[in-house]
């Protein structure tokens, strides 16, 4: 594995940190850490993709600057984790989304939108009612693409997912595989993380707060309540024969409604903390891929409220449109934006806890 | 004149505080949050910038408290009784039996103290928990931060950036204390004054009066600004000294590492599997007679008192894997003699070192701890593994002051004690500059920060109650 000079930098100071370990009680990283006798830079991408970006290490960290060794393990783990992103990307060329996550976006959004405008069919007339929306994009058009698109990204991530455990070393279970695979569940649903041994984290600055944590939580099941409409739109499309749009408290569009709803209030929520927190441990080009994606996301869900809100109205048809495109635009920039961070970050949960179910198993015996 | 703080804070000089705290760490900081809370009007004066706020405190880890029941952040019991026994042990019985029992009583309620102030207490580790002491959550450094934003919201002043000199009595009493805020002389009206401003191990001027030019090449693991400048003033105004004057708790630690606030992470980790030479190229102490942690201090105190300051720990590449590595990579050589010239030691007595140490080792069982040397002066009694596998590595080692022993006597109200045996109108001493007090020598994991707590506690609330009688 290549070593770079932010994986070297962040090699040296997990060294430093290695043989002070005052941090073992914040996160999943020191524990993971204190396994190694050396850490090689493949460790030091694992346990960057480990890192939540709590900061609470940062702000406990003796060796922080101003002291000599300047240790600054968020920032250097974040740089190593978007090194990792863009190792691992496939296919290789687009590896460029990364380093432009601003102009990738709105470039994505772009040719999505203007793809949906094109998608449309103007010869049927706009109608309010059953079949509305299909009036303007045919069903057909709307699943494909989007099927198409997600499933790309699902694939491009899965891939790059994979090599980034091969080449981190990740071997397949060797005790309590059931375990390890539950507790990597519950790590990601759950954040554990990212809650500072439960008593929150550095958000902001030196005093603790669970905002983040929160915010993260109501964007993130927001997204998943989005899902979960539209998958209940699908059945009662595809087996129960209900056309869309849905009435409003049809359980679609309350999941839909809420969802975005999540993810507005989420994505706000966040940006609003990177915004205002101290920017010390804070990587310099780390914020902006993160405000890319959530400009993205937040557009997608503002644009998905919009269009229930005037759905029965002329302007339907435009933004039914303009919502589509920035979904198309949001799936297909998953494996090539921040939005690739939760797959690594799932893997290397999965590792950690393998290695914890490994020590404990060994120390039983 | 009124001098405005760099963190915008109104300071003004002529209106005198109930309580003026001298010092920002655990000590100082619990002194004036114990101050505030009693009601009083409280400066805390720290000084050092904000970014390197709170002295040695940085680098602490747990705190030592008695427990008759497990609780969350501690499992098991540790009794009263048992502290007491641990307390003597190391010190030799220098410690003031009064003001220890007062100690590891009050350390009870010291976890519960730190909660309040919104400290985070680590979960104990579920394989092999510390009994004895509670693990603060990410150390020393995140608790000055819960304890910062404590006295924030109490309303406690606190002044960055600024020293104390001098405290002068009048009379075994306080009035005024002379500052440089910024380098900017001026001065405040103090009631009473709460000296926590620790002791002298970063003042290498002073060490030299004890340690000669060998102090020179001291490594300073706490913070620099640990010059004693208050103590040297009390014991200079018939204040009653307390501990050994020159006396210093020293760990051996890597020399490569920084002068001052190294810390935990320089401490060098492999002395007993390997052998440990003088400037001259010669053992001269069995590395295999302490294994446990007392280890470190007992090398930092050899290591200091050889007329040239300075050690190498030698291993060969199949002891390199039995330690924790230094953060520094090990000066490497494929032959001892060329080791010897890479440390500048004279390759034919180094050389001689080594063999006549690997020919005195006596391999008696499989497990190597046991293995010895006979014939061997110094004798090697533990972990004598043979130098013989190539590539030789050394780290070279220098003694790491953590703290000093010379204090200031207090009494049980934490107030300063004059040399006639009667108590100082208005002054109370908390935290490192009265420790010598309870440990007059050698040291307990996470006692200093308990005597911090504890001490400052108390003497800041005697202080506000005395302010207002």
């Amino acid at each position: 594995m290549r070593t770079s000079e932010a994986g070297e930098a962040a090699r040296r100071a997990l060294e430093i940190c290695d043989a002070c370990r005052f941090c073992d009680g914040y996160c999943a990283v020191f524990p993971a850490m204190e396994l190694r006798r050396s850490i090689t830079a493949a460790d030091v991408s694992y346990l960057a993709n480990l890192c939540h970006d709590c900061r609470g290490c940062y702000y406990a960290c003796q060796y922080a600057p101003p002291h000599e060794f300047a240790i600054n393990l968020p920032c250097l783990l974040t740089q190593v984790r978007l090194e990792s992103y863009e190792n691992y990307v496939r296919p290789r060329f687009l590896v460029g989304l990364f380093r432009r996550p601003g102009v990738a976006a709105a470039c994505a959004v772009a040719f999505c939108v203007a793809l949906a405008l094109i998608a449309s069919s103007p010869s049927r007339p706009s109608r309010p009612g059953p079949g509305a929306f299909y009036d303007v994009i045919p069903w057909s058009v709307m699943a494909s693409a989007a099927g198409l698109a997600l499933g790309l990204a699902l694939v491009s991530s899965a891939i790059g997912m994979v090599r980034f455990w091969r080449d981190t070393g990740g071997r397949a279970p060797t005790a309590r595989g059931d375990r390890a695979f539950a507790t990597t569940l519950c790590d990601a649903l759950t954040l554990r993380n990212l809650g500072g041994a439960g008593h929150g984290c550095n958000d902001f600055d030196e005093s603790l707060s669970r905002l983040r944590r929160r915010f993260h939580h109501v964007m993130f099941y927001g997204l998943a309540l989005c899902c979960g409409s539209t998958i209940v739109a699908t059945i009662y499309d595809h087996v129960l024969g209900w056309q869309a749009p849905y009435p409003m408290f049809s359980p679609p569009v309350v999941l839909g409604a809420l969802g975005g709803f999540g993810i507005v209030v989420g994505t706000l929520g966040l940006g609003w903390i990177k915004l205002t927190r101290d920017s010390a441990p804070v990587a310099p080009h780390a914020q902006t891929s993160d405000f890319a994606l959530l400009a993205l996301l937040l557009a997608t869900a503002a644009s998905g409220l919009l269009l229930l809100a005037l759905r029965d109205t002329a302007e339907m048809s435009a933004l039914l449109r303009i919502h589509l495109g920035f979904v198309l635009s949001f799936f297909l920039l998953i494996p090539y934006s921040k939005g690739v961070h939760g797959l690594y970050r799932l893997a290397a949960l999965l590792r950690a806890a393998m290695e914890r179910e490994a020590t404990r198993s060994a120390s039983e015996k | 004149m009124r001098i405005v703080a760099k963190e915008g804070r109104v300071f003004d000089p002529s209106r005198p505080y109930d309580v003026v705290v001298v010092g920002g760490g655990v000590a100082g900081l619990c002194a004036v949050i114990a101050a505030r809370r009693s009601g009083a009007s409280a400066l805390m004066l720290e000084q050092s910038p904000r970014a390197s706020r709170g002295g040695a405190t940085r680098h602490a880890r747990n705190l030592r408290v008695m427990h008759d029941a497990p609780n969350k952040s501690i499992p098991r019991t540790y009794s009263a009784d048992e502290f007491w026994r641990d307390l003597v042990e190391v010190t030799g019985a220098h410690t003031d039996e009064t003001l220890a029992r007062l100690l590891i009583g009050k350390s009870a309620e010291v976890t519960d103290f730190m909660a309040r102030c919104g400290v985070c207490i680590q979960k104990p580790r579920e394989h092999d928990p510390s009994r004895k002491t509670a693990y603060l959550l990410g150390g020393g450094k995140a608790m000055l931060n819960a304890l910062h934003l404590t006295t924030e919201r109490l309303g406690v002043d606190i002044l960055y950036d600024a020293e104390a000199p001098t405290l002068p009595l009048d009379d075994g009493r306080a009035r005024e204390l002379p500052l440089l805020v910024g380098g900017v002389s001026t001065r405040v009206g103090a009631k009473t004054v709460v000296v926590a401003s620790g002791g002298h191990s970063a003042n290498i001027e002073w060490l030299k009066r004890y340690w000669g030019d060998a102090a020179d090449h001291f490594m300073i693991r706490g913070a620099a600004d640990a010059q004693g400048q208050i103590l040297a003033s009390l014991l200079a105004q018939d204040v009653a000294p307390v501990g050994t004057p020159g006396e210093c708790h020293m760990v051996a630690v890597d020399a490569r590492g920084p002068k001052f606030d190294g810390g935990i992470v320089t401490r060098l980790d492999g002395v007993p599997f390997g052998i440990v030479v003088d400037a001259n190229g010669r053992r001269f102490h069995d590395e295999g007679a302490s294994v446990g942690p007392r280890r470190y201090a007992i090398w930092g105190d050899l290591v200091a008192r050889r007329p040239n300051p300075i050690a190498f720990a030698i291993c060969d590449a199949d002891a390199e894997a039995r330690f924790r590595p230094s953060i520094y990579p090990p000066i490497r050589a494929q032959t001892i003699a060329e080791l010897a010239g890479k440390l500048g030691l004279d390759p034919a007595t180094l050389v001689a070192t080594v063999e006549a140490f690997n020919q005195g080792v006596r391999p008696l069982t499989d497990d190597p701890a046991p293995w010895r040397t006979e014939g061997v002066v110094p004798a090697k009694t533990r972990w004598a593994l043979p130098l013989k596998t190539p590539p030789f590595n050394a780290y070279p080692m220098r003694p790491g002051v953590t703290f000093s022993y010379l204090g200031v006597k207090v009494d049980e109200s934490a107030r300063v004690l004059l040399n006639n045996g009667r108590p100082a109108r208005n002054v109370f001493a908390a935290g490192s500059i009265m420790a010598a007090n309870v440990i007059g020598k050698g040291y307990l994991a996470g006692i200093g920060i308990t005597i911090g707590a504890v001490f400052g506690a108390i003497a800041g609330r005697e202080a506000a109650r005395h302010a207002n009688l």
